[in-house]
């Protein structure tokens, strides 16, 4: 089957909970413009039962109650590369694998070794670990460089709040989710935002938020709003990851609108009967699986354009614990997906389970730094320069050791 | 000694950049600019009051708040929130973890309708920081508990913090705002919610009796954020090797735990001398024999007595109460109060409050405001009574700056860089356009059931709200407001760029 005829016939899965999204691209010199969807999933999802590494012994003695094996039938791991395989909650992804638009980076994380979630999702979304005092997101400095119409509104989230990764001062618009997205805010009322754009249109520092922040919120709305009479929306009230899913892909398929998006999912942190084949994760994985293949459906052509790219503050412990979960850890794996990535290949510098290799003797160790994966997408992707790189992850100079050949360069 | 006026006047002339730039603000302008600094903003009662005092005796009021008689109505809403006056130990007792056997795997239910049940206390946390800073007379009081607070912040979402992220504020704060920065800092050092907070609980000498499970092996996640943000500064004067020592000194300081032991405990706080490093230990420099606890009491002393900390803390102060980026010199001579009063807070503040730079007319609205003092002092200006705190604890979330929740040790920054962003502004805008047309639901559960908010709503009086701060619209404000339809002129207001300053 054709991927997009598989796409075509897609059903979109319903995704239970909350999710942020915030979508940019990039108009490119002689080619189109770029876009970017990064997922985030809070609280550490446990990428050694992701990836499954079927082949090496030391897996299933670390995890005797909570280990995958490799099989075709619901509960086993798809092979993926005769090394690891995929948690069977994700067998939705696995076209993208075949038709090589789906990558991993193993054994990736922050220089930081930091434990604490909240520490370490500070440093992934600022993009600058072990500096704590960086205000702005790493997702907003790129769109002080990305190529484009600098004047139209080119990023989205979605969720309860601007999350810290698109934070700072290049506007980015959030949106509500589930029932209240559409919701329209006071300012939204003509007459209302009428009398503010007279009181705010000075020259100032406060009159330029205001007026980039306006921007963004009609544009975002407006298309959305076109979206509700299109009546593509689900029944009104249920939270899915699946309407999330198709508002990122409404906002950021067309040309000249937004290009860059974030989507947060959380529930990742399973300390207590985690599961293995079926349970707590892949009750997680499943919707994250099947919202990203209803964006992907959502996208068409545009896909061609995308970068997706999935990652977690911190990886879990290789060993299970007494409850029959992991504990946090540190090394994880990072999911690449789009129309220029060279998938089908586990990238990374993996080294084995047993003892000796583990980071501390206990976590998978971090071999590529999270930003190596980010800048690799940013140069190949967007294609944006050495400088304009060191301006997204400042005092930072990849190495881009083991993401060589992750995308095709455009 | 008759040369004395004259030293004086030379001084005076070889330091130019402390008086003589200065340009004093207006004096019609010191009121509003005093309830916008040592004040959530203005009142009409509080404008009152600062008229009736004069400006230097509203601020020597505002240090004294023991002097200022409480708001009678305040107290008593304060008293029927029943987790409020409630000890750490009480609070564990009453909505922590359920026991369960050894071995015994937890209910997923269980867990969920414990943490459930135990969400009143950041309900009734919040509901109270929001009401005190709305509406007690001591301004001051509740301005400094903002301020302390982020300096020494705890997350009310990790773990155990859920339950102690009141008392935390009632124990370890309120008491010492205007006090000796040292007792502030013991009482936070040996609180169960910053022992929590900043994994100090788990910190165990390796190899000590008492290591096992959890417990063992250092833990230097206190230790560095004692010295780089409570105490010395980012750039103070430590090492690496610093953190280690200071870390192996506060090995065993947590609390008590489990439940049968918590019974009869004052205040939760414990040191376990079985998981203390008793060896010696070199600290910035000084030797510190093994002495149990007192060694963590001695570092404390250092830290709290060290220059850099001085400096820090007044940085701090004149940054949150003058300008962001702050005048050298002001912070220079802070700093220097701040050693010869041994960290008085109240000695510092009344030299502040004193200085020609906060008084110099270039820093008047120069603060952009937080979406905390945003909130308050809008709600303040508009003279609403609120029963109903949620809409504003909402607002505060989606403006990125929920009561208690802020993750990183570092606490809120009150910055305008930190803040000021196109997505903040919208969201500042909504929030002003909504309460100055009336349609937030603030009037408690009884409004809300009569017929529903829009219903109900009646634009605030813009002439009321226009007096309080008359004399600082500009222009452009002015015409927009006196041309508005009038159920935009109190949202308008406001929203408006003078308003979003303080």
């Amino acid at each position: 089957m054709k991927r997009r005829q598989f796409l075509d016939t897609m059903l979109a899965a319903p995704l239970w909970c909350s999710m942020l999204t915030s979508a940019w691209s990039a108009q490119v010199p002689g080619g189109r413009e770029k876009r970017l969807v990064v997922v985030l999933l809070r609280g550490a999802v446990d990428g050694l039962n992701v990836l499954v590494p079927y082949t090496d012994g030391h897996y299933y003695d670390y995890r005797p109650g909570i280990a995958i094996r490799e099989g075709r039938s619901d509960d086993r791991a798809r092979d993926l590369d005769g090394r690891f395989a995929l948690h069977p909650a994700l067998a939705a992804i696995m076209p993208l694998w075949r038709d090589r638009s789906l990558a991993f980076v193993q054994c990736c994380g922050s220089p930081d070794n930091t434990r604490s979630h909240f520490e370490a999702q500070a440093y992934m979304e600022s993009g600058t670990p072990g500096v704590r005092t960086t205000a702005d997101g790493w997702m907003n400095r790129l769109l002080s460089v990305l190529p484009g119409e600098k004047d139209a509104p080119r990023a989205v989230s979605f969720g309860p709040v601007l999350p810290r990764i698109i934070k700072g001062k290049a506007p980015a618009t959030n949106v509500a989710v589930g029932k209240a997205a559409t919701h329209a805010m006071p300012l939204d009322r003509p007459v209302v935002s009428a009398a503010f754009d007279r009181l705010y249109r000075g020259d100032d520092a406060l009159a330029r938020a205001y007026r980039e922040g306006q921007k963004g919120r009609r544009t975002v709305m407006a298309e959305l709003a076109a979206d509700m009479e299109g009546s593509s929306m689900g029944a009104p009230g249920i939270r899915s990851f699946d309407n999330t899913a198709r508002r990122v892909a409404r906002l950021i398929a067309r040309d000249g609108g937004t290009q860059l998006a974030v989507v947060e999912l959380g529930g990742w942190d399973t300390h207590v009967n985690q599961g293995s084949g079926a349970g707590q994760l892949a009750n997680r994985l499943k919707p994250l699986g099947d919202g990203l293949m209803a964006l992907i459906r959502a996208l068409g052509h545009t896909y061609k354009e995308t970068v997706i790219v999935v990652m977690s503050e911190f990886g879990r412990t290789v060993r299970e614990n007494g409850n029959g979960g992991t504990d946090h850890g540190h090394g994880n794996a990072m999911w690449v997906m789009g129309g220029s990535v060279r998938g089908g290949k586990v990238y990374g510098d993996c080294p084995g389970l047993a003892e000796d290799q583990l980071f501390e003797g206990r976590d998978l160790p971090v071999t590529t730094d999270f930003r190596d994966v980010c800048a690799a997408v940013l140069r190949a992707h967007i294609g944006l320069s050495t400088t304009q790189l060191a301006h997204v992850f400042p005092a930072y100079r990849p190495a881009f050791t083991h993401t060589a050949g992750l995308l095709t360069p455009w | 000694m008759t040369f004395c006026p004259r030293v004086v006047l030379l001084i005076g002339l070889l330091l130019p950049g402390v008086v003589a730039s200065a340009a004093p603000l207006d004096e019609s302008r010191r009121p509003a600019h005093v309830l916008n600094r040592l004040a959530f903003g203005p009142t009409t009662t509080d404008l009152e009051r600062v008229k009736t005092l004069g400006v230097e005796g509203y601020i020597a009021e505002q240090l004294d708040p023991a002097l200022i008689t409480p708001s009678a109505a305040l107290d008593q809403n304060l008293v029927r929130l029943t987790t409020l006056n409630l000890s750490v130990v009480a609070l564990y007792l009453e909505y922590g973890p359920t026991v369960r056997g050894r071995g015994q795997k937890p209910d997923r239910k269980v867990v969920r309708e414990t943490r459930q049940r135990a969400r009143v206390i950041l309900d009734e946390a919040s509901t109270a920081r929001l009401r005190r800073a709305i509406e007690s007379p001591r301004q001051l009081e509740e301005v400094m508990v903002d301020f302390w607070f982020n300096h020494f912040n705890v997350f009310a979402n990790k773990g155990l913090d859920h339950l102690w992220i009141g008392a935390y504020e009632r124990e370890a704060i309120r008491p010492h705002v205007f006090g000796r920065f040292r007792d502030l800092l013991g009482a936070t050092a040996r609180h169960p919610a910053m022992l929590f907070y900043l994994d100090n609980w788990q910190n165990t000498a390796p190899g000590s009796p008492g290591a096992r499970g959890r417990f063992k092996g250092l833990n230097e996640n206190y230790a560095r954020e004692l010295m780089e943000l409570h105490t010395l500064g980012v750039n103070g004067g430590y090492t690496q090797q610093d953190i280690i020592s200071l870390a192996r000194i506060f090995t065993g300081w947590g609390f008590v735990l489990p439940r049968a032991r918590a019974r009869g405990s004052q205040g939760g706080f414990r040191f376990d001398a079985a998981r203390h490093d008793a060896s010696e230990k070199v600290f910035l420099g000084r030797t510190i024999r093994g002495a149990g606890i007192e060694e963590g009491e001695q570092a404390l002393d250092m830290l709290a007595r060290h220059p850099s900390t001085a400096r820090h803390i007044a940085y701090k102060l004149a940054q949150y109460f003058v300008a962001d980026e702050p005048p050298a010199t002001l912070v220079e001579r802070l700093a220097g109060r701040f050693r010869d009063t041994d960290g008085d807070i109240r000695a510092v503040l009344k030299d502040l409050f004193a200085s020609p730079e906060f008084w110099d007319e270039r820093y008047f609205g120069a603060k952009f405001k937080t979406p905390y003092h945003y909130v308050v002092s809008a709600v303040r200006a508009s003279g609403v009574s609120v029963e109903n705190h949620r809409p504003l604890r909402g607002a505060l979330f989606h403006q990125g700056m929920p009561l208690y929740l802020c993750q990183t040790p570092d606490g809120y920054k009150n910055t305008e860089a930190a803040w000021l962003n196109p997505d903040a502004m919208m969201r500042r805008l909504s929030f002003a356009a909504a309460l100055g047309s009336g349609r937030l639901s603030l009037g408690g559960k009884t409004a809300l059931r009569s017929g529903g908010p829009d219903i109900a709503a009646k634009p605030l009086d813009a002439y009321r709200l226009m007096r309080l701060a008359a004399n600082h619209y500009s222009e452009n404000t002015r015409t927009t407001i006196a041309e508005a339809a009038p159920a935009l002129k109190a949202a308008l207001i406001l929203g408006s760029p003078e308003f979003m300053r303080r």
